[in-house]
């Protein structure tokens, strides 16, 4: 399989900065990088990544299960990942999580019907003196307020909506 | 830029530049001294800088707070292999956001500790590990790159020494336990991020089998200063043994919470009052964790008390790596105490059974204990658990789990008997155990 020219060119330069015999090293930033492009890491992926650095898929397939950011199945197109670890808890980063499920209607790792959005609930992920915090996709949003969410997926989804009619 | 506004009590040492228009510009860095420390370090000898290093006493602000001089002089130069120098910008311990404004507002201010370390043990080739979820970062820190080898300050002849060097970005993909400096080479090197047997310590083999420097991302950023203007003129801006300014990432229930840059050794009572504007809705502080997730809490009696290493060391707890959460009188503590054991029984990479079957058992008993459904046996139960992980693990990750345990359990006892008290049903029959 091939990637996009951005994305392939990418990859070339990613697999000479390592020392030599060392490909494998690459495995991680080539994983994150395809899922970018095809929204989940396939077995076509992971075929063609092993490939690649010279390992079985097998070995490939071992390092996905350890990272949570990498997943086999496809997410939204806007994944909403709300942090509810201790910094954020503490200024309501649960209830902006429970909010969130209400608002999208899905559970933590769903994925909604129209497959528009994702839901994760994430640990740390390094805004606690902006607390609470959420991601989506990898765009920071600090001081997140229930209202402020909701406008945030509206925004989305009316961008979304326009995009479609055009 | 800023996510919040500055004090007027900050030593800026390493965030001088985060206000300047522009500032992660190469042009913006070179206006204020930038690359004037490397040119200096490319005229000493590697002993000279390590002696210089070794009288800034800075100590590595990942965590574990160790002597950086001492940590380059253990990266042997005579040898045939190559060696690496990696930063760990894999920011991950809850309460830590300071790795983040580092990249975002100075990158060149790391790039340049990174080249003076390189300079120092003999390295052509420098890695920055960067978490996955920063990657806006990773293109912030990419350009920067860019722009140093634009200019002939990396890659071949660095400055006309007839020294190469490389930087490259690397990207992580979610897992905490790869701030583990081991654990961190194993995913550098393409695999699940489990941490090594040590010794041998990664300044002897590390990356690729090779003599390895890791240094946390604010340790290489406060190294450009530190050779500006000398060790011991940065020694002096903290107290005995804890050299220089560090950032702390003040969260939770005060006014103002943010980064600020404070000497070491500056009083916690004072950075929440001065320079937070104080507690949140007037209310009363009930504790603080004074250095990430992994650290134990102190009681607010506890807090008046100089920030530094050493003295949070006597009172049985860790400096960390900077992360102030200060928590308000209506705090819950043991659903904080739940909450963090959930973090590390998600993060325990499971190589370690202390680990992984403690922080899972104890997630269980604190999960259970939380929702109402707790026994008076729970509370001394959470603790012996907790104490019988400390000190059997490969890594620290197992002791991050089980020391703030231990210290949530010990300190606000009271607190979890009256949570027993509160949603205990007297009505429900007595568990008996055949």
């Amino acid at each position: 399989m091939t990637f996009s020219p951005a994305l392939e060119e990418k990859f070339a330069r990613i697999l000479t900065i390592y020392p030599p015999g060392r490909q494998r090293s690459a495995v991680v930033p080539m994983l994150l990088y395809a899922q970018d492009e095809i929204g989940h890491v396939s077995q076509e992926v992971i075929d063609e990544i092993a490939h690649r650095v010279g390992i079985a898929p097998m070995q490939v397939d071992e390092v996905i299960g350890y990272y949570s950011m990498l997943h086999r199945k496809p997410l939204g197109k806007y994944h909403v990942q709300v942090c509810t670890n201790i910094c954020c808890l503490l200024v309501g980063g649960q209830s902006l999580l429970e909010h969130a499920s209400k608002t999208l209607g899905i559970g933590n790792k769903q994925v909604t019907a129209d497959g528009l959005f994702s839901l994760e609930e994430v640990e740390c992920m390094g805004a606690c003196s902006w607390a609470p915090a959420i991601q989506v996709n990898y765009d920071f949003h600090h001081k997140v307020t229930p209202e402020r969410l909701d406008r945030l997926i509206e925004d989305i989804r009316k961008a979304q909506g326009t995009k479609q009619v055009s | 830029m800023i996510y919040n506004e500055p004090s007027p009590l900050e030593v800026k040492v390493i965030s001088q530049r985060f206000t300047l228009p522009n500032s992660a510009a190469i042009d913006t860095y070179l206006a204020t001294d930038g690359y004037l420390a490397v040119k200096k370090a490319l005229g000493m000898t590697p002993e000279a800088i390590i002696d210089e290093m070794k009288a800034s006493n800075l100590r590595g602000r990942g965590g574990a707070g160790f002597p950086t001089g001492m940590k380059w002089s253990f990266v042997p130069r005579k040898t045939d292999k190559p060696r690496y120098i990696i930063c760990n910008s894999d920011e991950s311990e809850p309460g830590t956001c300071k790795d983040r404004l580092l990249m975002e507002n100075d990158p060149h201010q790391l790039l340049e500790g990174m080249m003076i370390a390189g300079w120092t043990v003999g390295s052509n080739k420098g890695y920055v590990f960067i978490r996955g979820e920063y990657r806006y970062l990773i293109d912030i820190v990419d350009r920067a790159i860019a722009e140093a080898y634009e200019r002939g300050f990396l890659g071949k002849n660095v400055f006309g020494s007839g020294w190469d060097f490389d930087i490259y970005t690397h990207t992580g993909a979610g897992a905490y336990e790869c701030g583990e400096e081991s654990a961190l080479l194993e995913s550098l090197e393409g695999k699940r991020g489990i941490p090594r047997l040590k010794p041998p310590f990664p300044a002897v083999v590390g990356a690729w089998q090779s003599p390895t420097l890791l240094n946390n991302c604010e340790t290489f950023s406060a190294v450009p200063a530190i050779l500006r203007m000398g060790g011991p003129a940065y020694a002096e801006l903290g107290t005995p043994k804890n050299g220089g300014t560090r950032l702390f990432c003040i969260s939770g229930h005060v006014n103002k919470p943010g980064v600020y840059e404070l000497p070491l050794g500056f009083n916690l009572l004072r950075m929440i009052d001065e320079v937070c504007g104080g507690m949140r809705n007037g209310k009363k502080l009930k504790a603080v964790i004074p250095g990430g997730s992994s650290s134990p809490v102190l009681k607010a009696q506890e807090c008046d008390v100089p920030m530094d290493f050493d003295s949070m060391a006597k009172l049985k707890t860790m400096a960390g790596s900077g992360g102030v959460v200060v928590l308000d009188e209506d705090t819950d503590i043991v659903q904080l105490a739940m909450r963090t054991m959930k973090f590390y029984q998600h993060e325990s990479c499971g190589w370690c059974i202390p680990c992984r079957e403690g922080t899972t058992w104890l997630k269980k008993i604190l999960d259970r204990f939380h929702e109402g459904d707790g026994r008076s046996e729970d509370i001394p139960l959470i603790g012996e658990l907790a104490r019988n992980m400390l000190g059997r693990t490969f890594c620290a990750l197992g002791d991050a789990a089980a020391m703030p345990t231990i210290g949530f359990i010990e300190k606000f006892r009271d607190e979890f008997e009256a949570h027993l008290l509160k949603t205990q049903d007297p009505q429900s029959p007595e568990l008996i155990v055949l």
